[in-house]
């Protein structure tokens, strides 16, 4: 797949390359520095490894003293900064260019402060996702973001695609779980945004930096809510004999004014792949499979499966599954949360994540198919139907470039078809390099130069993650 | 600011043209919705006053979708007679502000979005900031613009919505705003905990917070407040109050599991639905410090804070408190007449912990006088106003309505 262009490297730069090294060598400490070529390989690309490119320098701080300094090292010599988190990004947003530092925080990785009478965790950015919640488990509470790459993903890259997760139709996305931030901005000026209070002053400046893909600054402390754990969860299986039914089933349980904590959707295909991975016990005689799940004390689970078992039944469900110990919870829910792996194991995918009303699901589902098949490729859906965040996984082979060219070209159509009823590009993946020239379809000129405008304000010029989310000549346009 | 040159577009369009003329001819104007806030914030200077009130209706609502889209100036009573007829509400809890303020007129839903007016539920459902999708709006050059969208997820380009919430008519014209909507719970109940102090009320809350009782409202209103209070409840003392929202017997389970869990020695008692309903609403709506004209501040402080700023402030001036938010939002009503203190109390949070207050209600020349938002860092405050000149260049929304630096005061 080639079809993605990237800035052609500035030779000024290029040139200057030891001397920059040398540079950066002053600022931090020599482990914090990356400069051989061999070393410098694993960071060429993010978990959008179809596009690569070797950068400059790799800076890996361990304090944010050393981010301000590197970044106004790079301001004053004019050289683009891309930062990156665990590099788990499905849409390129850590892809660097040949020109550019990477900074990474994932050195940056101690909890701080925990405070549970305000409810409140301190964390570095670099801080793994699941780390957070495992801090304050035993005490009873949890980080309620949980993207499927949880084990290994930052709270920097968290906030920089304000990720998502299984859980939140109940319990919102990043930016409705973030309370502050300390970040540097492009010149190395350290600025601290809200706290522990539950809204910062001024303007929201907090919910613009969250979800801006690493254009506006480098994030290196963050304050999270923690929430108390629920007394029980308690997953259930669905299976249905058609994915519109499945989609029906979902609008039914919505309207019923039942909000579960999560519900998860997969179709045949991705059924068949995380079973084989999992064997998590999902039924293989359906078509589409629910994993809905509730949450409270026994009696409380017990009350509102009922009400939703009922309203599946009205919709001819086929299987029910209710999980009996934590055992089989945590089983269903490995299923579910290894498919993108398990689904890695049979065939190369690209991964789409649009977003579409709720109303719009069956249509979506069904077009879908039609736009996959017409390809002659093969498709499983597997996606959060809470909240309409659909994940078609598009099965090719990536040593066919004819094939891989196919999947893309299926994959752009299929998000434009959820912008058409709707919908957006990305719903937590975030825009990157994949959907960079996508953006035009959801939104007009006039729309993104004001966004450009407003990253202007944070990056005049232009040295953050600089090839990112805009369309390349709209953004080189505004760069001057 | 009254006398002002009214002008009501009725269209989004016409917003545009009317937008785009006068940064054309250098003039500035005020933007006003239900005008039920517009004494809040830096009294300032605008040729005109741009209305929303031709701008109204819901303009797309399914039920089952959870989502809500209206024109800016739909009144927010319109809003939520809609969402109940669906079963269905705005699950940040927006409060009416108009006896706070003492302006007649109805609280609209671009105003909820543009003050980013949350109420009790806030702990537990989020903003109106949390809760807002997608908007339109016309920016300082009379550019329409379009942000977010009607879904829940949503991370396509740089997040603007967010920044329209709570900017207060600084950076554009909402014209159209989609909310996230939630059912309405079957029933709502609250526990109240009476006599407990300041101090005990904060932690009594912290604890309830970090149960699995899902408490959906946690305030404290002192003695005075409480006899105020239009829900009759508090039997001559102070109530601590816990609301617990859902079907039926999960309430019940719920209220119990809390109360043993509270373990205090005080005296509790249980509110049903009703008497419940009236006291959020109070609370919500500020209504213990309704109908008055006295300098009233709105701290937002970390919950175990709140307690301690209002101890430290009030050993120094006279004043009267309620706590929302767990304790983390204090509603601070100063002595009618009084000076702002405006000093005493931002140095008070700064000294505690941080966070920040806004001076909600003062006469136009006390509010002349002293920063009604809470005054940023240099470095913070410098990128707010190149943030605010990226979307209005010309500085024709509310000129001086918020002021961030400290040092520069509104004309």
């Amino acid at each position: 797949m080639n079809q993605i262009q990237f800035l052609e490297p500035k030779a000024g730069i290029i040139a200057r390359r030891a001397e920059i090294q040398a540079g950066l060598a002053e600022l931090v400490p020599a482990d914090c520095l990356v400069t051989e070529e061999r070393e410098l390989v694993p960071f060429e690309t993010d978990a959008f490894t179809a596009y690569r490119r070797v950068p400059l320098a790799v800076v890996l701080p361990e304090t944010t003293e050393q981010v301000a300094a590197v970044m106004k090292y790079c301001s004053q010599n004019g050289v683009p900064v891309v930062p990156r988190g665990a590099g788990t990004s499905l849409a390129g947003g850590a892809i660097p260019q040949e020109d550019a530092v990477v900074i990474g925080v994932s050195k940056m990785a101690r909890i701080l402060e925990v405070d549970f009478e305000n409810r409140a965790a301190r964390v570095q950015a670099g801080v793994t996702n699941l780390r957070i919640s495992d801090e304050v488990s035993a005490d009873g509470f949890f980080y309620a973001p949980d993207p499927s790459s949880q084990l290994a993903c930052t709270i920097a890259g968290n906030i920089g695609m304000n990720s998502g997760g299984a859980h939140c139709l109940k319990y919102g996305v990043t930016t409705n779980n973030l309370l502050g931030v300390k970040m540097v901005l492009h010149d190395g000026t350290v600025v601290d945004i809200g706290g522990k209070a539950l809204d910062a002053s001024g303007i929201d400046l907090l919910g613009l930096v969250c979800g801006s893909e690493g254009q506006l600054g480098i994030v290196t402390e963050a304050t999270v809510r923690l929430l108390a754990k629920p007394e029980g969860a308690r997953p259930v299986l669905f299976g249905f004999d058609s994915s519109e039914v499945a989609g029906a089933c979902v609008s039914d349980i919505i309207a019923a004014g039942i909000i579960p904590v999560a519900i998860e959707f997969m179709d045949k295909e991705a059924i068949d792949i995380c079973e084989a991975f999992a064997h998590a016990g999902y039924p293989m005689d359906v078509q589409a499979l629910l994993i809905v799940e509730v949450e409270g004390s026994d009696d409380e689970m017990d009350a509102m499966l009922k009400k939703i078992i009922a309203i599946a039944k009205a919709h001819n469900v086929k299987r029910v599954k209710e999980s009996q110990s934590a055992m089989e919870a945590a089983s269903i829910w490995k299923g579910r949360k290894s498919a993108f792996g398990a689904t890695g194991r049979v065939a190369d995918y690209i991964c789409m994540d649009g977003t579409v009303p709720l109303g719009q699901l069956s249509h979506v589902l069904a077009e879908t198919s039609k736009i996959v098949e017409k390809y002659g490729l093969r498709v499983a859906n597997v996606f959060h139907a809470g909240d309409g965040n659909m994940h078609p996984l598009i099965l090719y082979n990536v040593n066919d470039p004819a094939e891989a060219e196919k999947a893309e070209a299926a994959g752009m159509e299929i998000l434009k078809l959820c912008v058409d009823v709707g919908g957006c590009l990305t719903g937590e993946h975030g825009v990157g390099i994949e959907k960079r020239d996508l953006m035009l379809h959801q939104f007009t000129e006039t729309d993104l130069n004001q966004q450009m405008r407003v990253r202007a304000a944070f990056d005049p010029g232009w040295m953050l993650n600089p090839s990112k989310v805009f369309p390349l000549d709209l953004a080189m346009r505004k760069a001057g | 600011m009254a006398g002002r040159d009214l002008i009501q577009p009725a269209t989004e369009q016409e917003a545009a043209d009317i937008i785009r003329e006068a940064a054309g001819r250098g003039e500035t104007l005020e933007i006003a919705g239900g005008g039920t806030k517009r004494g809040i914030g830096q009294p300032f200077a605008a040729d005109r006053t741009l209305s929303t009130s031709g701008l109204t209706g819901i303009t797309e609502y399914n039920p089952a979708e959870l989502v809500l889209t209206a024109r800016a100036g739909t009144p927010v009573a319109e809003i939520e007679a809609a969402l109940a007829e669906a079963g269905q509400m705005l699950a940040f809890e927006p409060g009416d502000w108009h006896g706070l303020t003492g302006a007649n007129g109805v609280p609209t839903i671009g105003a909820i979005a543009a003050a980013n007016i949350s109420g009790p539920r806030r702990i537990i459902a989020g903003a109106a900031r949390d809760g807002l999708l997608g908007v339109r709006f016309v920016n300082g050059a009379g550019e329409i613009i379009r942000n977010g969208g009607r879904v829940m997820k949503n991370v396509t380009g740089l997040d603007l919505v967010k920044l329209m919430a709570g900017s207060w008519g600084t950076l554009g014209l909402l014209t159209e705003v989609s909310f996230k909507v939630l059912p309405r719970p079957e029933t709502e109940a609250t526990l109240l905990v009476h006599g407990a102090d300041d101090a005990e009320a904060a932690n009594l809350m912290a604890a309830a917070m970090g149960t699995s009782a899902e408490v959906s409202g946690a305030a404290h209103l002192p003695a005075m407040i409480a006899e105020r209070s239009a829900a009759d409840l508090s039997g001559g003392g102070a109530i601590t109050t816990f609301r617990i929202e859902g079907f039926s017997e999960s309430v019940e389970v719920r209220l119990e599991r809390l109360r043993a869990a509270l373990a205090t020695h005080h005296v509790t008692s249980i509110a049903a639905e009703a008497q419940s309903v009236a006291l959020w609403a109070d609370i919500r709506d500020v209504a213990p410090f309704a109908g008055r004209s006295s300098p009233l501040w709105k701290i937002s402080v970390a919950p175990m804070a709140g307690h301690d700023v209002t101890a430290m402030i009030l050993r120094e001036v006279h004043g009267e408190v309620f706590y929302d938010w767990q304790g983390g939002l204090v509603w601070l009503q100063l002595a009618e007449d009084g000076d702002a203190q405006a000093q005493l109390v931002r140095e008070t949070i700064a000294k505690n912990a941080g966070g920040h207050a806004t001076l909600v209600r003062a006469s136009e020349a006390v509010r002349a006088s002293v920063p009604v938002f809470q005054p940023q860092p240099a470095p913070v405050a410098a990128l707010t106003e190149r943030v605010r000149a990226s979307l209005d260049p010309a500085g024709v929304f509310n000129p001086g309505r918020m002021v961030f630096d400290g040092g520069r005061r509104a004309a």
